[in-house]
């Protein structure tokens, strides 16, 4: 584990609800990181490395263990909090192979009838050479295809950063939870004000225009539900937080107890298959 | 994945190898800097005769391409809401609206149900003229409806892409996209219906991290930029120049990621060969 106690954090400035402030309180360095909600939530917490093919990726934790007595496995992208953790962790940004373990964990799962728990927190799939020559776009597409015929209960939910495709290859839940100072977008602020203001110092204007807050997400329908964090955020009451976490993967996973496993593929097949805004025009 | 998304697709202009027919006569050829003869490269399939490069064309020349002759156009009608209201250097319905008037089409895939050396298939087709091919929720929805019509005829399924990948001004709503795409694939190869995926230049995004990889053959184009991300932003990050041929289609096939690299001109006959492998000779 390499969660570290932090320091009383400072706040981000700016109005309460912007959007510009849930982007720095998703990415605040004293935000609890997946091993640290993980080490809290889960007892007896074991876990599991390696794809089978070709390494063990830090950027992605797995394992199986205990939730409120729940047999549960879990897949999780994790930051490193210290410099050294960081780069062990490469920043969350997960590589092929990351992504292949973490299929092979949801699968191992399947195979013994246990549900899975999947926390999103990355500012994107690693973006670099090796990455690329491993198959970083097949990684991903092949987890969304594998999510989607999954037997048993997939619960995600983003916890910080739910940054584009590489988030999306562990969001493929029955449900999708995101805590209330998490962000989901399809490309960060900053990469999107620099295309269209030609200017990445205008990330905060970007970071509206993309409505890529939790109450976002909640009105557009991509998300079920909103997980509360502490006052102030998640970053000032790491047990707090959990404690919140808990409720609203217990309540997640118990009203899965009934589903049949095609009724779960079917439940979320029909769940992704609604999302979308379009009109016909005759 | 439109993290690294770009408006227009970036590598045209890069590699100068515009696909947007110039008034002129001729055209010079990005891959051997040749002068070609407008009329003898439309001849030729816009595939450059002295060193085979491959120009960039459009969905319908594409369409042309595979299918025998009439095909049946679906779903012509499908419109974003733009969910976001987004708005950018003009909002975007307007720039829907001209891209529309520019391109003819009302977003970035055309899909289609025709036929191919007899054999009934559904084809969709990304127009990259469109926003750089982008999918949003339209093309989300085309490509859905096209896999679900697959599905209900048992008809074979072919995507043509040439995409930068998820639409930024649709947000998220343009991921989740990948999602509902790929729980239609899980469905058609559980239905053993064949899917074959066409990738052109460039693929790379969203697009290629979910349906385009997804083929039970992924054929490309040779010279293709195939990739997650985009080629700038792997250079940003690794702050290195990329070895030359770096996520082209003879790259991908050699670190194991196409079943082939088909020419332009043998494409149709190779998919041809492979739907008969599949479902048996047209009868
Ligand atoms: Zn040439």
């Amino acid at each position: 584990m390499d969660s570290e106690t932090t320091k009383a954090p400072e706040q981000p400035a700016g109005d309460a609800d912007s959007p510009w402030r849930r982007v720095q309180l998703a990415r605040h360095p004293g935000r609890p990181h997946s091993l640290d909600y993980i080490e809290r939530l889960v007892k007896e917490f074991q876990e599991l490395h390696g794809d089978r093919f070709f390494g063990d990726d830090p950027a992605i934790v797995g394992g199986f263990g205990l939730l409120e007595g729940r047999p549960v496995m879990v897949v999780a992208q994790q930051k490193g909090r210290s410099t050294k953790q960081k780069l062990h962790r490469n920043f969350g940004m997960p590589k092929p192979e990351g992504y292949r373990k973490a299929l092979r964990l949801m699968k191992l799962a399947e195979k013994f009838s246990r549900p899975v728990i999947a926390l999103l927190d990355t500012p994107g799939a690693y973006p670099g050479i090796d990455a690329e020559e491993r198959g970083q776009a097949e990684a991903i597409a092949v987890n969304l295809r594998e999510m989607t015929r999954l037997k048993v209960p997939l619960v995600s939910v983003v916890i910080g950063e739910g940054g584009s495709g590489g988030a999306l290859a562990l969001g493929v839940g029955n449900r999708v939870l995101m805590l209330e100072n998490a962000i989901y977008s399809v490309i960060s602020p900053e990469s999107c004000a620099a295309i269209i203001y030609r200017d990445a110092g205008l990330a905060e204007k970007a970071a509206s225009a993309l409505r890529l807050t939790a109450a976002d997400l909640l009105h557009l329908q991509l998300v079920d539900e909103i997980v509360p964090e502490p006052a102030g955020g998640a970053q000032n009451d790491y047990d707090q937080a959990a404690a919140l976490l808990r409720d609203a993967l217990v309540r997640s996973l118990d009203s899965f107890a009934a589903a049949s496993p095609a009724d779960l593929v079917e439940q979320r097949y029909d769940k992704f298959r609604r999302m979308g805004s379009y009109f016909t025009d005759s | 994945m439109a993290w690294f998304t770009r408006d227009k697709p970036s590598v045209s202009t890069q590699r100068g190898g515009r696909t947007v027919k110039t008034e002129g006569l001729w055209e010079k050829c990005p891959g051997c800097s040749q002068i070609l003869w407008r009329k003898t490269l439309e001849e030729n399939g816009e595939v450059c005769p002295k060193c085979g490069y491959h120009f960039k064309i459009d969905a319908f020349a594409r369409l042309k391409l595979l299918l025998d002759g009439e095909w049946v156009e679906h779903d012509k009608g499908l419109r974003s809401t733009d969910p976001l209201e987004f708005f950018d250097a003009q909002p975007y319905k307007q720039r829907l609206a001209n891209m529309e008037s520019r391109t003819k089409l009302p977003d970035a895939a055309v899909s289609v149900t025709g036929t191919l050396n007899r054999r009934k298939v559904n084809v969709c087709a990304l127009e990259l003229k469109f926003i750089g091919g982008s999918m949003g929720c339209v093309v989300g929805e085309k490509i859905t409806r096209a896999i679900e019509r697959s599905l209900a005829e048992k008809t074979p399924l072919v995507i043509v892409s040439a995409s930068g990948g998820a639409r930024m001004q649709e947000g998220a709503v343009s991921l989740m996209q990948m999602a509902k795409i790929t729980a239609g694939l899980m469905r058609l190869d559980e239905a053993g219906i064949p899917f074959v995926s066409v990738l052109t230049d460039p693929t790379t995004g969203g697009v290629t991290a979910s349906f385009a990889m997804l083929g039970d053959l992924n054929i490309a184009e040779p010279g293709a930029l195939i990739g997650f991300a985009g080629p700038r932003v792997i250079e940003q990050t690794i702050r290195q120049k990329l070895p030359e041929g770096f996520q082209r289609s003879e790259f991908l096939l050699e670190h194991g990621f196409l079943d082939a690299v088909v020419k332009r001109s043998e494409l149709k006959s190779f998919i041809s060969r492979a739907l008969d492998f599949f479902a048996g000779p047209v009868t």
